[in-house]
């Protein structure tokens, strides 16, 4: 859709990261979305970029003129889903 | 450590089929989901789903997950609810986040024979000017908030898009009561059913074709107080002086899904790129196992299609994980499946179908030529 924004647009709002920052990575060599998540936190935190993983990956397509194939997609660490320490802690050990 | 012969992650269409089919072959079968309630999707659908009467045309998409609960009961399906999967680590080891009756949750390891993951799909963000003000909201949230939790998402809404979910949501919310202001669509003609849209129509819902949200406008209490659109030009970009402003205090954005691939990536099952179907999602063969042995995938995680795949698809993959169990003998599988993929190709027919039948096809080809047979862990 639009692809004109202003650079202090939120893009990943979990770990509050805008536009400028996504471009700034992306200016220092970050190619696909693991590029970006590595420089910015973006996909970091508690949704762990569901919700801006697509917007990330229009940013590259169209700052680098790549395909979506190309932007590639984040990697996955556990826990994929936000857990206390507490419960952690308190789980079996095996 | 526990030891379950079947863990099925998801507890919608396609993760109740896959229990039931398992739990009726004799398997030990688990069924963890995240929500209050299993059923997925189903429970937020109150309209009559469409199709052959053999893919229960004509029901409700609420009464099917009734339905579904009830066969996993018979079946014998352990299902545990508010359990949430955090991470699938080498050796078939699985953590969950179990719910506990009086609200506390516990983590608890879990070994499991056989995978399925029917994880489903999450909506789509759009960026516009604003678009983090609250009152901006997937349209899938605005359904689950009216349809399931009773509680109206605003007063004035904007619904972004006219695929089926943006028209049968809008529909929707004004049963609910809301004002549907508008509706928004940047293509030059409606996304879903004619039938969805005349019935927007005879309730004098504009629906503004080639125009885009360009603003979520904030009010005084920092929440959405109105909108501004524009028109578009065939690349979908904004044409400068066309800008419109409409009041409204919510804004649904029905912009597609994508499917949710967390945990197929921790189990370390090969991708593959697919527009048409959401973007990445995990390679798969005829019997919906990836490319990972014992690991099997359903519904929209798939690919993002509808209820009546998503319930097939979890079919063939409870009777697949039973097949390797040895609990259903190779030629009973394999009559068993092709009836499945009778049914889906039927499913996949039409001009909305044909297109996902052919992209499925192009899926089971890649696997075939890229992995061949699934790896195993060992």
């Amino acid at each position: 859709m639009s692809t004109k924004f202003s650079d202090d647009m939120i893009v990943c709002r979990c770990e509050e990261v805008t536009v400028a920052d996504i471009k700034n990575a992306i200016r220092e060599g970050a190619k696909d979305i693991v590029g970006v998540k590595r420089r910015t936190r973006a996909g970091m935190g508690l949704c762990q970029g569901r919700t801006c993983e697509k917007l990330v990956q229009q940013i590259l397509v169209s700052e680098l003129s790549i395909t979506p194939k190309d932007a590639g997609t984040s990697s996955a660490r556990p826990p994929v889903r936000p857990v206390t320490f507490g419960e952690l802690a308190k789980g079996e050990v095996e | 450590m526990l030891q379950r012969d079947v863990l099925v992650i998801g507890a919608g269409p396609a993760g109740l089929a896959a229990s039931i089919e398992a739990g009726k072959a004799g398997a030990d079968v688990l069924l963890v989901d995240l929500n209050m309630q299993p059923g997925g999707q189903l429970f937020k659908q109150i309209h009559k789903f469409f199709g052959s009467s053999a893919h229960r045309s004509g029901t409700r998409g609420y009464d099917i997950g009734k339905q579904l609960l009830k066969e996993a009961e018979e079946a014998g399906v352990e299902i545990w609810m508010q359990s949430t999967v955090i991470g699938i680590f080498p050796g078939n080891k699985i953590g969950i986040e179990k719910g506990l009756d009086n609200g506390d949750k516990e983590i608890i390891t879990l070994q499991a024979k056989k995978i399925i993951i029917a994880t489903g799909a999450s909506e789509n963000a759009i960026r516009f000017e604003g678009w983090t003000t609250p009152g901006v909201m997937g349209a899938g949230a605005a359904q689950t908030m009216i349809n399931v939790n009773h509680v109206k998402p605003g007063k004035k809404i904007v619904m972004l898009g006219t695929g089926n979910v943006g028209l049968i949501v809008s529909y929707q919310l004004m049963q609910a009561g809301c004002d549907v202001v508008a509706l928004v669509e940047a293509a030059p003609k409606i996304g879903g059913y004619a039938v969805h849209a005349a019935k927007i129509r005879r309730a004098g819902v504009p629906i503004y074709l080639c125009h885009t949200i360009i603003e979520a406008i904030k009010g005084e209490d920092g929440c959405v107080c109105g909108c501004v659109i524009a028109k578009v030009d065939d690349k979908f970009q904004p044409i400068p002086g066309t800008e419109e402003t409409i009041e409204c205090d919510t804004i649904t954005l029905a912009a597609g899904l994508k499917p949710t691939m967390d945990l197929v990536k921790l189990a370390d099952c090969k991708l593959t790129f697919n527009g048409p179907f959401g973007g990445y999602i995990p390679l798969h063969n005829e019997k919906m196992e990836t490319s990972r042995e014992g690991v099997f995938v359903a519904g929209d995680t798939t690919g993002v299609e509808e209820a009546n795949t998503a319930l097939e698809e979890g079919k063939i993959a409870g009777i697949s994980a039973a097949e390797e169990l040895g609990l259903i003998s190779s030629e009973n599988a394999d009559l068993m499946r092709a009836e499945i993929w009778k049914r889906l190709d039927a499913l996949r027919l039409g001009p909305f179908g044909e297109r996902r039948m052919m992209e499925k096809e192009h899926i089971l080809k890649e696997y075939r030529e890229i992995i061949g047979t699934p790896i195993s862990a060992e």
